[in-house]
């Protein structure tokens, strides 16, 4: 039963990343990867992370997402940028990037069928996890947060508003 | 069998039924209470009390022509109300009425509470863009900022809950309770948790999304019949949720003297969405600037040094 859900929440995130890449409209495609983030999500509850797919919904799927719908809702792309996209889909394009992932794939498949079957499920709480992460990996930790410290400052920076501000009743 | 298949069942029968009378109720409460607070009468002709009013508002909203504007963009419109609707009563299932009586006794259960608050954007977004009208344009983008902006407080706002309680789940955050409400010691977290939760359920002070003063009605201004009616419910059932949820979180959930826990649950969560239309009658909307600089400059502050100091003060005393 377990393996059943497995697999079907694997296709549905595999057709549906499919669907992303081949939507012409913008945010169609955008709703198909978070359809495909939150069967990720179910992949990870059913490998035993359930603070793992918490968080796969509520960061990638509830905020990042809505930030770039929120950024094509801004855009306002019309029907002229869906015909944009129409002709950069033509099928000669996938001949390149259908090679490649094509090498990956057979890569994968040799590696999978070699290899030991994975552990089975042991649920990972939110305590082992907290220990870990502040333990042994905290300065993968660290690293990460200064990352996102620079992206705070760049982005304050951008917004920052170029001339001195102009005082009341002034021009 | 009967305790593995039939019991859930009947909870979630009971919660689901739980949800829309009380979204019903609400709407015949929140007029008549207003208009109390107004001092006029309020809906007092159909049935008694005016208590009908709202039947006769359901039907006549069924019967409506539901219209679907030639330039929207079809599908994301129709599946936009439902959205937001499914992402509310999904919430339902982690809620703890009573010890044992809850659909799904997730460990991580206030995350999921979180997610699905993360998730009922894309019922307002994903409406507002896909009517194609201006006004519901700029009310979704409204209403993706400020949902996005408070959703980070409210989750920081309840981790002093979470400190102090040692768990996600929400059974046992009502347990750990059984001392001292966590009203008194995370009181910050509770201000925070609340103006949140206005937020989040987009009502007045917050209901910038769908200003009519402004947008005429944002978001939802295309959206007619039992389209509309879906949005109108969704946001009265987001009330109850967040209202339960504080009393969960912060008000000792089911716990209480004499009474039988699932009537505590019930006065505790009526009183707080009494809160909610007091609000709504009492305060006015700010702007959109002021809305964004309170929440970066005053909240996350806020939510950021509580978090700080129950973690230190647990610290120090375990």
């Amino acid at each position: 039963m377990l393996n059943f859900l497995f697999y079907l929440a694997g296709a549905v995130a595999v057709l549906c990343t499919a669907m992303v890449i081949t939507r012409v409209n913008a945010v169609h495609a955008l709703l198909y990867l978070i359809v495909s983030l939150l069967a990720v999500a179910m992949l990870f509850l059913l490998l035993g992370a359930p603070f793992a797919a918490a968080l796969e919904v509520i960061i990638y799927a509830g905020a990042i997402m809505v930030l770039f719908v929120f950024v094509v809702m801004i855009l306002n792309l019309g029907p002229q940028a869906t015909e944009h996209q129409k002709r950069w889909l033509s099928p000669r394009m996938w001949i390149g990037p259908g090679l490649l992932s094509g090498i990956l794939l057979i890569e994968l498949i040799v590696v999978l069928s070699g290899a030991e079957a994975p552990a089975g499920p042991g649920e990972v709480g939110v305590h082992a996890l907290g220990q870990t992460l502040f333990g042994p990996y905290v300065l993968g930790v660290e690293l990460a947060s200064i990352m996102l410290l620079a992206g705070l400052v760049g982005a304050y920076h951008i917004a920052r508003p170029y001339a001195p501000k102009i005082t009341e009743g002034g021009v | 069998m009967i305790e593995t298949i039939v019991r859930p069942l009947l909870i979630i029968a009971a919660a689901m039924g739980t949800a829309l009378t009380t979204a019903a109720g609400l709407i015949w409460l929140e007029r008549r209470l207003l208009a109390v607070w107004q001092d006029r009468l309020g809906p007092n002709r159909v049935g008694p009390f005016g208590l009908l009013q709202v039947v006769a508002d359901m039907i006549k909203i069924f019967f409506k022509e539901d219209w679907i504007p030639p330039f929207a963009d079809r599908p994301v419109f129709v599946i936009a109300p439902a959205l937001l609707v499914v992402s509310v009563l999904m919430s339902y299932a982690v809620v703890p009425f009573a010890p044992g009586i809850v659909v799904a006794d997730l460990n991580v259960g206030l995350l999921f509470f979180l997610a699905m608050v993360s998730l009922g954007v894309y019922g307002l977004a994903l409406g507002g863009w896909s009517s194609n009208n201006k006004y519901a344009l700029l009310g979704a983008i409204r209403a993706t900022a400020q949902m996005l902006s408070y959703e980070v407080f409210m989750g920081l706002a309840v981790m002093g809950v979470v400190i102090l309680s040692g768990s996600f789940n929400l059974q046992q955050i009502v347990r750990a309770q059984e001392g001292m409400w966590f009203c008194i010691p995370q009181f910050a977290g509770l201000v925070i948790f609340l103006i949140a939760g206005f937020a989040e359920s987009h009502r007045l002070p917050f209901d910038l999304p769908e200003a009519e003063s402004e947008l005429i009605a944002g978001f939802h201004t295309e959206y007619s019949g039992i389209k509309f009616g879906l949005f109108f419910v969704g946001e009265y059932m987001g009330i109850t949720l967040i209202s339960m949820m504080t009393v969960i979180l912060f008000f000792g959930g089911w716990m209480g003297p004499l009474l039988p826990p699932v009537v505590w649950f019930a006065l505790k969560t009526f009183v707080l969405i009494c809160v909610f239309i007091l609000m709504r009658a009492s305060l006015a909307r700010p702007r959109y600037d002021q809305l964004m600089h309170f929440a970066w400059k005053v909240l996350l502050p806020l939510a950021l040094l509580n978090v700080m100091v129950t973690g230190a003060i647990v610290l120090a005393f375990d």
